[in-house]
């Protein structure tokens, strides 16, 4: 390996080991409030040298190593190490303590965690693995992850525990925070693709829509989720039956009109991009082999502009499921529940119990979507 | 120059009335509040929450900027290029974390107010100013590279006076969204306690005031759209030249 890509490894390691140096593994607490004590990585109880010492030496060797199959060998092997420290750190800490005591992730963890996953995400892409493949390879350590949780190697920490506590709050988080998403998305693609159509097919038109969902798109979300609750709750008040059907100025309705706004801008403007990036020669041609509008649209004009409207639905995918997490400000569910709800009680891992399934769901969402993107791509490359 | 900052002036003055003269508002916000409740949030003035605002979005974007354009140009240069995965990686994952998600993460660090609303929007803009240096260099056509090369300019006289100000109209756009991405997100950093106009729609969510959420919403959306008026009439200007002729 070239001198340059040893000092971009250097990049993940230095910092992954840095962090475990400066900032402790674990946080340790006697009760859920109080501050915690910091538990090195390498401490007595709940840490272990030897880890720490093997945990070095991988990392080195992601530096030194000459291939980039052995980089992301290495990188997945200290973070599954990291994993195992953790857990065995916890259940360390835990067993000479109350039950009230909490072990929480500290900073060193988290920051060792990124930048060797990171790492692990860079060999992989510098190897040029395909997406498909790179979804394939990801699965092995979710399951690992999965089966952890599963066997219950993960239950001292205590972010686990705040998941015990309140299992049905965030089983319905995740089921509000799913509707939240796809019921934006559904009527947002339903206008989005054809309004994008339409500035492609109508300058006219566009010079009206594009303007006017850049200003929606510039209107604060916090904002857009409280001016929604004013008309839609006055709808309600007029005709109290649309009650029953959910709309109204507080919950779930305005916060799925609201994302869907925001969704039409970036899908709009990508189809119209996608449209007119289509070669005229080709739409000649279709045209010459006496295809109808209708047809030509369908069978030559969509195919092609396909992995450029993908980029703008992934974009807003990702958006709208980052977005939704406000909605629990006005009653409208989601995992946003969980955030402001361990916000407003200064608890941490509750804040990180809605955080990170929302930070999961937007990297499972955008590597899906890179998958699709890249098959249509190819697709039309052959 | 007039033609390209004619909306904004216009725009920045209608604000500066609204803040100063809220009560000019009442007739429509009556509309919308329930009898009975207050119409105006008079808690403090607003003229001092916007200036907050306006000092933690100014602030953010300063550091966001200047660390963006550094990173920008740094992966774009020969010795760096190796870094360009690390950056784009980091940039699609910044992404990928909502807003409010950075905030929630960086109260128990920073504490409540200010400081984790300043993290947020530095994190925030950060990513449009990268990705629009590195886009805006790399589109300096080969032949303007070799022209500058061939007039004997130095690595960073070319970065200076030739590649920089090619690329300037394409950093502007980053910029832009980056400042009128912030002005909305700082609204949500009210929910944490920093001092700004999302206090007023924050106070209007808690207390069912649709009024207060109506102004608060109508008062930050002016301001993001002054704001985009005033960077895209910049943009323009230096697409006329105007600002690289100097």
């Amino acid at each position: 390996m070239s001198a340059p890509a040893r000092r971009a490894a250097l990049v993940y390691a230095g910092p992954a080991l840095g962090g475990l140096a400066l900032l402790p593994l674990l946080d340790f607490r006697a009760n859920r409030i109080v501050g915690g004590d910091g538990v090195m990585a390498w401490a007595a109880t709940g840490g272990s040298a030897y880890a720490t010492a093997l945990l070095a030496a991988l990392a080195l060797g992601t530096i030194l190593s000459g291939s980039q199959v052995l980089r992301l060998a290495l990188a997945l092997a200290a973070l599954a190490l990291l994993g195992w420290m953790a857990g065995q750190g916890a259940e360390a800490l835990m067993a000479e303590t109350s039950e009230f005591a909490r072990v929480s992730l500290g900073g060193g963890f988290w920051i060792a965690a990124a930048f060797l996953a990171l790492a692990a995400a860079d060999a992989a892409a510098r190897i040029g693995l395909r997406a498909m493949v790179r979804i394939a390879l990801l699965a092995g350590p979710v399951a690992a992850l999965a089966l952890a949780l599963q066997t219950g190697f993960f239950d001292d920490l205590s972010i686990l525990r705040e998941y015990d506590a309140n299992r049905d709050v965030f089983d319905a988080a995740l089921a509000g925070h799913l509707r939240l998403v796809l019921g934006a998305l559904v009527p947002a693609l339903l206008i989005g693709l054809p309004l994008g159509w339409l500035c492609f097919a109508c300058p006219r038109a566009r010079a009206v829509i594009l303007p006017v969902l850049n200003i929606l798109q510039t209107t604060p979300s916090i904002a857009m989720f409280g001016l929604l609750m004013v008309p839609l709750g006055a709808l309600a008040r007029s005709y109290p039956g649309l009650r029953d059907w959910g709309v109204g100025g507080i919950g779930a309705a305005p916060a799925i009109v609201a994302l869907a706004l925001y969704a039409l801008l970036p899908i709009a403007a990508n189809t119209y991009a996608g449209l007119s990036g289509v070669p005229a020669a080709m739409r000649e041609a279709g045209r010459g082999m006496g295809l109808s509008p209708a047809r030509l649209l369908a069978q030559v004009e969509l195919p092609l502009a396909l992995p450029v409207i993908l980029t703008g639905i992934r974009i807003t995918v990702v958006q709208t499921i980052g977005l939704a997490a406000v909605a629990a400000l006005i009653g409208g569910g989601g995992f946003g529940t969980l955030v402001f709800r361990g916000m407003g009680q200064a608890a941490m891992d509750l804040v990180l119990l809605g955080t990170l399934p929302i930070v999961a769901l937007a990297i499972a969402a955008s590597l899906a979507f890179d998958a699709m993107i890249e098959a249509t791509a190819r697709g039309e490359a052959a | 120059m007039r033609r390209y900052f004619l909306a904004p002036l216009v725009l920045a003055a209608l604000l500066v009335v609204l803040l100063l003269r809220p009560e000019l508002m009442t007739p429509l916000l009556r509309l919308l509040a329930e009898p009975g409740q207050d119409l105006i949030y008079d808690r403090k003035p607003l003229m001092t929450l916007a200036l907050w605002h306006l000092a933690l979005v100014g602030a953010a974007g300063l550091v966001a900027t200047v660390i963006g354009l550094a990173l920008g140009i740094l992966v774009t240069r020969p010795g760096g290029a190796e870094f360009m995965t690390l950056a784009r990686m980091a940039s699609n994952l910044g992404q990928t974390f909502p807003p409010i998600a950075v905030l929630a993460v960086a109260v128990p660090l920073l504490g409540f107010g200010f400081e984790p609303t300043f993290l947020a929007l530095c994190v925030y803009g950060l990513l449009p100013v990268f990705e629009t240096t590195v886009a805006g260099l790399r589109g300096v056509s080969a032949p303007v590279r070799e022209a500058a090369r061939g007039m004997g300019l130095s690595g960073v006289q070319r970065l200076w006076r030739v590649e920089l100000p090619l690329a300037m109209p394409v950093i502007l756009t980053g910029i832009r969204l980056s400042t009128v991405i912030n002005i909305g997100t700082a609204t949500i950093g009210s929910t944490v306690g920093a001092v700004g106009l999302g206090e007023v729609i924050v106070a209007g969510l808690q207390s069912g005031n649709t009024a207060f959420v109506a102004q608060g919403a109508a008062l930050v959306a002016l301001m993001a759209i002054c704001a985009e008026t005033a960077l895209r009439g910049l943009g323009r200007l230096a697409d006329s030249g105007a600002l690289t002729r100097a």
